[in-house]
């Protein structure tokens, strides 16, 4: 069960391995939260995809070639150490993006950002987009948005909240009912649209939950690098950029060596270093 | 026509062909406004800017009008703090032209955020972790000192200087002018400082990252610094410039090297700091974050090794080797083209600050992302240009911008009344 009075620190594992590529997480994202989209939608540069799924080959020629789907939600970072400090929240001038230190999710608050866009240029992840259109639905398709999501104006940035809403309707349902949510009553949308099963969500902070279990956070920092927490101790389990100190929630679980490399960047003879280095208490070497 | 306006004794053209002039900036000027408009009643999706290149062609202008417009408030504190008096002589125009760059920088800043009417947010809902919020507060304050530091002038004009009201505020301004030179160079030192902060705060980004002391990057003291060097570089080039198209000599030589002199010492000790800045960014900080430096100037059709080198040898080194050594600092042509390297130089450090951050890939799966700017984008970015000329203009017109004017053309104008 979720415990509604101890810290949360909601994140998830996505298992790359079991990633079809079929994007019913970015649809269900975009459905759920309400996010607009273009009459033409081939510039991706400027589309919105709170959840974006990216193609990794291994860069080898046939009969080598290996494709691995990884999609790519905001990655909730909780910045150097692990403080809160995130590379987005750290530098909004209008405090318009937020940690909670209560949940671990980096929230946007859509009316009060003015669209200076610092923070996108900030998320190495780009995981951040700005609405540079009006956001418009084809004729009729209004009817099903979701109440529970304000749709954003043209000029705010907006970006994955985790289905916060999701979050706020289970605990006030807990709440009324004067018990503790469970595991199951809040799951983001792409978690639970995923075909093949290969998100899990739920709290790092809490054992019981699948996402824990697997990927056994360390709560220490890291020996190797100080700006590092919540490395997981599961060999095949890494963040993306973790190298950098962003210290996201969002992990990545693959049995591919080269799927695991490519999730952050090494300098030619580094990665065998630290490839069976999984933190505080794991062997170095 | 406009005699009764002119500064008493100043040859000006004939209004005829000044309006002249005026009207084709001025046409111009209104190609600016109207993609201004644009971008504020269609929204930013009038410019070639995307979610890769959230800051792009105005945060660059924006940057580098600044760091221009650094001319005004480093003349100033060496004028009234410092006692430089020779730098009497240009003052009130580096004034000017720190005018037009703080009051361009905050109309581009305007256009830039994508909901201009909740601008005041920055200042509201202040997030004092930001380094923009330290920007956004110096900015606005500086450019006030800078209205207050041109005032005097105004005032000065020949009419205006006749209401004895004017003319005594303008005196007594003057008088107070080193309490107004010491709070701008205080601003100036924070927002210009925390406009190297912005980027090198961004610890998700390892092209701009960079170490530095207590919570200021070292990006923060390069800009401060930079600014102050290269910014007189930028009011001896407008100088320069406005000499060339009245046909007059307008602040003397003694001035201009003098100017020159403490510009080429201030760059060359700037670039001394860049240079080991760069090292050991490049040793150190991104190969600790997995980067080679190879990988943030090879792989795209753009960004090569020569835009570092060009910075920091062709526009850096070179610049402030000639405006240190006698001979080529008072030789007008080799001065001339350090100013103008020195000027590209700041303005290329911070278009790589602002463009090239954003064109690198950082997730090793991604890819380089260039971009070309829309014409809307071109136009607002020539706007302040166009105004900027038009200001000079008129002030240079009806103002006693330049004590030195009529002593320096005397002769000059002695043989044209002759002949």
């Amino acid at each position: 069960m979720i415990e509604n009075k101890k810290v949360h620190k909601f994140g998830m594992v996505i298992d790359v391995d079991k990633c079809t590529g079929c994007g019913a997480c970015m649809v269900s994202c975009m459905s759920e939260n309400n996010v607009p989209f273009k009459e033409d939608e081939s510039n991706k540069k400027d589309s919105i995809t709170w959840m974006r799924v990216y193609k990794l080959t291994n860069g080898k020629s046939f009969p080598e070639t290996e494709i691995a789907y990884l999609p790519r939600p905001c990655q909730h970072c909780g910045g150097i150490g692990d403080h809160g400090h995130s590379p987005c929240v750290s530098v909004c001038p209008a405090t318009a993006t937020d940690y909670g230190y209560d949940t671990g999710i980096v929230s946007q608050i859509y009316t009060r950002c003015f669209g200076c866009r610092y923070c996108m240029g900030a998320c190495p992840y780009h995981a951040r987009y700005f609405n540079w259109w009006d956001p418009k639905w084809p004729e009729g398709m209004e009817n099903y948005l979701s109440p529970n999501v304000s749709p954003r104006m043209r000029g705010v940035v907006e970006k994955c909240s985790f289905c916060y809403h999701r979050y706020q309707l289970a605990r006030e349902k807990a709440m009324i009912e004067h018990r503790e949510i469970e595991e199951m009553e809040y799951q983001t949308a792409c978690t639970t649209a995923c075909p093949a099963g290969a998100i899990v969500f739920g709290d790092l902070n809490n054992p019981a939950h699948k996402v824990h279990q697997i990927v056994k956070p360390d709560p220490h920092p890291d020996p190797m690098n100080h700006k590092v927490v919540g490395k997981s101790r599961n060999p095949n389990v890494f963040r993306l950029l973790e190298r950098l100190g962003t210290n996201p929630k969002v992990y990545y679980m693959s049995e591919r060596e080269w799927v695991r490399k490519a999730g952050d960047n090494y300098l030619k003879g580094e990665w065998e270093n630290v490839k069976t280095h999984h933190g505080a208490s794991s062997s170095h070497g | 026509m406009d005699d009764a306006l002119i500064p008493e004794g100043a040859k000006r053209c004939a209004f005829p062909i000044f309006l002249i002039g005026i009207i084709i900036v001025g046409a111009v000027l209104l190609w600016g406004v109207y993609a201004m408009f644009l971008c504020w009643f269609k929204g930013l999706n009038q410019t070639n800017m995307n979610d890769y290149y959230g800051f792009a062609l105005w945060i660059w202008a924006d940057l580098a009008v600044i760091a221009v417009g650094g001319g005004a408030f480093f003349t100033g504190l060496l004028k009234y703090i410092f006692k430089v008096d020779e730098l009497k002589n240009i003052i009130n125009f580096a004034v000017i032209i720190g005018f037009i760059c703080y009051s361009s920088a905050l109309l581009i800043l305007a256009i830039d955020i994508g909901q201009p009417l909740r601008g005041w947010f920055i200042f509201w809902h202040a997030n004092v972790h930001s380094m923009l919020t330290e920007v956004a507060f110096c900015l606005s304050c500086y450019f006030a000192v800078l209205t207050i530091e041109f005032i005097p002038n105004i005032l000065e004009n020949r009419q205006a200087n006749k209401v004895p009201f004017f003319h005594h505020l303008a005196h007594n301004m003057h008088e107070v002018m080193a309490v107004f030179a010491a709070t701008g160079a205080f601003l100036s030192f924070f927002h210009q400082g925390s406009l190297g902060g912005v980027a090198g705060v961004m610890f998700g980004r390892p092209f701009a990252y960079r170490e530095g002391l207590l919570i200021w990057p070292w990006t923060f003291f390069l800009f401060t610094w930079s600014a102050a060097a290269f910014g007189p570089c930028f009011t001896l080039l407008v100088t320069k410039i406005t000499e060339i198209i009245t046909g007059k000599k307008l602040v003397g030589d003694k001035t201009v090297n003098l100017l020159a002199k403490i510009s080429g010492w201030m760059i060359t000790t700037y670039i001394i700091a860049k240079i080991i800045d760069t090292i050991y960014w490049a040793y150190v900080t991104a190969p600790s974050m997995g980067f080679k430096l190879s990988h943030f100037y090879s792989d795209n059709g753009f960004y090569g090794y020569w835009i570092l080198i060009t910075e920091v040898i062709l526009c850096g080194v070179v610049p402030g080797l000639l405006l240190i050594i006698k001979s080529t600092r008072e030789n007008p042509t080799t001065r001339t083209i350090a100013i103008i390297l020195g000027v590209i130089g700041v303005c290329l450090n911070r278009w790589v600050m602002v463009l090239q951050i954003m064109a690198v890939p950082v997730m090793s799966f991604d890819t380089w992302a260039l971009y070309i700017p829309s014409w809307q984008e071109v136009a607002t970015t020539i706007l302040p240009v166009a105004y900027g000329i038009i200001l000079i203009a008129v002030a240079y017109r009806y103002l006693p911008v330049f004590p030195q004017e009529l002593e320096l053309n005397k002769s000059a104008d002695a043989a044209a009344q002759n002949g």
